[in-house]
């Protein structure tokens, strides 16, 4: 009885925390629907407007950006599941072979990266590569949506490979073995077997790699070239000179359109696993 | 697998049937990963394309970020810098590494300022994080396994939605005319509006709100774990709940602790987006001086060599995220 006493504390500052979370969000979503140019002035008389939408919708540089973004997020976000899953594959099953321990390193060392290092590496990455390719090819080629694919690729990549890891490492590889056993090649075993075992995992972190790449500003900002501008760097510029009533709005958009996703996401896949759990049950109990 | 191997072995002794077992078990079943590295040519081809990859777009940029912080700035040239490597006139190669971009980090006061600021924002909000975090996570790891799913899935939507936007929305919040000042105003509460723009306060508030999720969630997936059992049996032997607490629950849920906070601190060290935007101009933080460099006074060496510090001063906490993240990909394994 004294332990349920004792709940009553975490419950409150669990109603609190949440709270925090959210009253930013739903602030800005409340005044993104305020007709007055002063943000924060709530304008009665006029409110609720869509005035703050319909102005978005005509705004090119905008809609071009957030064009952009889409594609270099999608891109980046497949790029980022082959290269992580074949990471993550290596490091869950290969056993030990030379340099796995810098593997180990380089794919999660990522995670934690600051991004402004990240950033500036990359960059003189691609500066020395464009001088590289210059004298040696004579090829000219300018920084724009290619390099920032690059940049996202390499730092989303890590999560990817983080979350496969680890849904290789909740089963023991005792089907792939008896498929080996069987006279499965190893690719023939890899797509179809592990493949469908670790394809939440591998959905989740096209998710994940896709709303990084979406939202990532700083890496960019450093790898863009004077042509490319993706929706966050656009959105950053604007936001730096202070609050606008157009970001409140494209920022309903862009939480309303993930909040859905997300949702659905985790409902789809919660449902997907409880018919797996009862289809396991099934098959226990007519053995 | 192979520990039951070794204890039937044992239990066979090594009478006449040694050696066929021994063979057996040499050659037996194939692990996966044993059938690969002797049978399968293509497993370097699997392995070299994640490998090369990282080595060339991870590794390889932290050597000429190395390589460009012991350069001489050159401000009108295209990149901005002296190459170290130099052929001399008798075809001798010349290497000449400067050390005047480090002794400038630690003789400017700029710098040092920007360090102990970028170390002191990241610890305090590091322990802030926890002290918010952790009834959160405790919370959610007691609740029905039903509200569980729920409250986590609320815990990570904001994490799914921009770090930007989330970082803006703080904006219209805190400042001097914003919704924050106008309803305390209103109240009553204060007579002239609180000045929280554009100040550590704010540094701190923006933080905590962005990395809440990555403190709550080891702690949420450490504190699932706990033997209740535990708390029933200090609980029988006379112990108050806040005695339990931080006699068992508190020790046991170290790891979590340490987890979370290296995944606040590391970052936050780091942190470029929300001091630009929410703290003050006057006091820097050590990425905005780096970018500042780079972007503004375009001294390429010198904002390599911020780099290089920063990297420096993170490389333990780093090692030890990885040493955390490793044990707990191999505790996974049933």
């Amino acid at each position: 009885m004294k332990i349920r006493r004792f709940l009553t504390f975490p419950n409150v500052a669990l109603a609190l925390g949440l709270a925090f979370l959210y009253a930013p969000i739903i602030v800005m979503i409340v005044y993104s629907f305020n007709n007055s140019r002063l943000v924060t002035v709530w304008d009665a008389a006029n409110s609720p407007t869509l005035r703050w939408y319909v102005a978005l919708f005509q705004d090119r540089p905008v809609l071009q950006a957030a064009w952009l973004s889409i594609r270099v997020a999608a891109m980046s976000a497949t790029g980022a599941v082959i290269l992580g899953t074949l990471a993550g594959l290596v490091l869950a099953r290969f056993g030990p072979f030379r340099g796995r321990a810098l593997l180990r390193g380089l794919a999660t060392a990522p995670l934690v990266m600051p991004e402004v290092i990240t950033g500036l590496s990359m960059l003189l990455l691609f500066v020395s590569l464009e001088q590289l390719l210059r004298v040696l090819l004579g090829w000219q080629f300018d920084r724009g949506m290619l390099t920032i694919m690059l940049a996202h690729i390499t730092f989303t990549m890590a999560y990817v490979t983080v979350v496969v890891q680890s849904r290789l490492a909740s089963f023991d590889d005792s089907l792939e073995e008896a498929a080996l056993d069987l006279g499965a090649r190893p690719a023939r075993v890899f797509f179809q077997i592990t493949l469908p075992l670790i394809m939440p995992a591998i959905m989740s972190g096209w998710l994940l790699a896709f709303t990084l790449s979406w939202d990532d500003v700083v890496v960019s900002q450093f790898v863009a070239g004077p042509g490319a501008n993706t929706l966050p760097m656009l959105i950053y510029s604007k936001v730096r000179l202070g609050v606008n009533p157009s970001v409140n709005a494209l920022a309903t958009l862009m939480v309303l359109i993930v909040a859905t996703g997300v949702i659905v996401a985790a409902v789809m896949m919660k449902r997907a696993e409880r018919r797996r759990e009862r289809e396991m049950r099934m098959a226990d109990a007519g053995g | 697998m192979a520990a039951n191997g070794a204890s039937l072995r044992s239990l066979l002794g090594t009478g006449r049937a040694g050696p066929l077992w021994e063979l057996f078990f040499r050659f037996g079943p194939p692990r996966w990963s044993n059938y690969i590295r002797s049978h399968w040519a293509g497993q370097r081809l699997v392995i070299s394309v994640p490998y090369l990859w990282l080595l060339l777009f991870f590794l390889a940029p932290f050597l000429i970020v190395l390589k460009i912080s012991f350069a001489e700035f050159a401000p009108l040239g295209r990149p901005p810098f002296e190459s170290i490597l130099r052929w001399s006139e008798e075809g001798a190669l010349q290497i000449k590494l400067l050390f005047t971009s480090y002794s400038y980090l630690l003789h400017e006061p700029l710098y040092v300022s920007a360090w102990l600021y970028s170390l002191k924002v990241a610890a305090v909000s590091t322990v802030l994080c926890l002290i918010v975090a952790y009834p959160m996570a405790y919370a959610i790891a007691r609740a029905s396994p039903a509200s569980r799913y729920v409250l986590l899935m609320l815990i990570i939507l904001p994490f799914w939605t921009s770090f930007l936007l989330r970082v803006y929305a703080w904006i219209g919040l805190l400042k001097t005319d914003g919704v924050i000042n106008n309803v305390l105003m209103g109240l009553g509460i204060i007579d002239a509006p609180l000045a929280m723009m554009n100040t550590s306060f704010a540094v701190y508030v923006g933080i905590v709100y962005s990395y809440l999720p990555f403190m709550i969630l080891p702690l949420y997936a450490n504190l699932e774990k706990h033997d209740l059992t535990l708390l029933e049996a200090a609980q029988d032997l006379g112990s108050g709940p806040v005695r339990s607490f931080f006699s068992i629950t508190l020790p046991l849920s170290l790891p979590g602790i340490v987890a979370g906070s290296l995944l606040v601190f590391i970052p936050a060290v780091g942190e470029y987006v929300i001091p630009t935007l929410l703290g003050s101009t006057d006091q820097l933080m050590i990425a905005t001086l780096l970018s500042d460099e780079f972007f503004r006074n375009r001294d390429w060496p010198r904002a390599s060599a911020v780099a290089i510090a920063m990297l420096l001063l993170l490389v333990v906490p780093i090692m030890i995220f990885q040493h955390f993240q490793n044990r707990e990909l191999k505790g996974n394994k049933r």
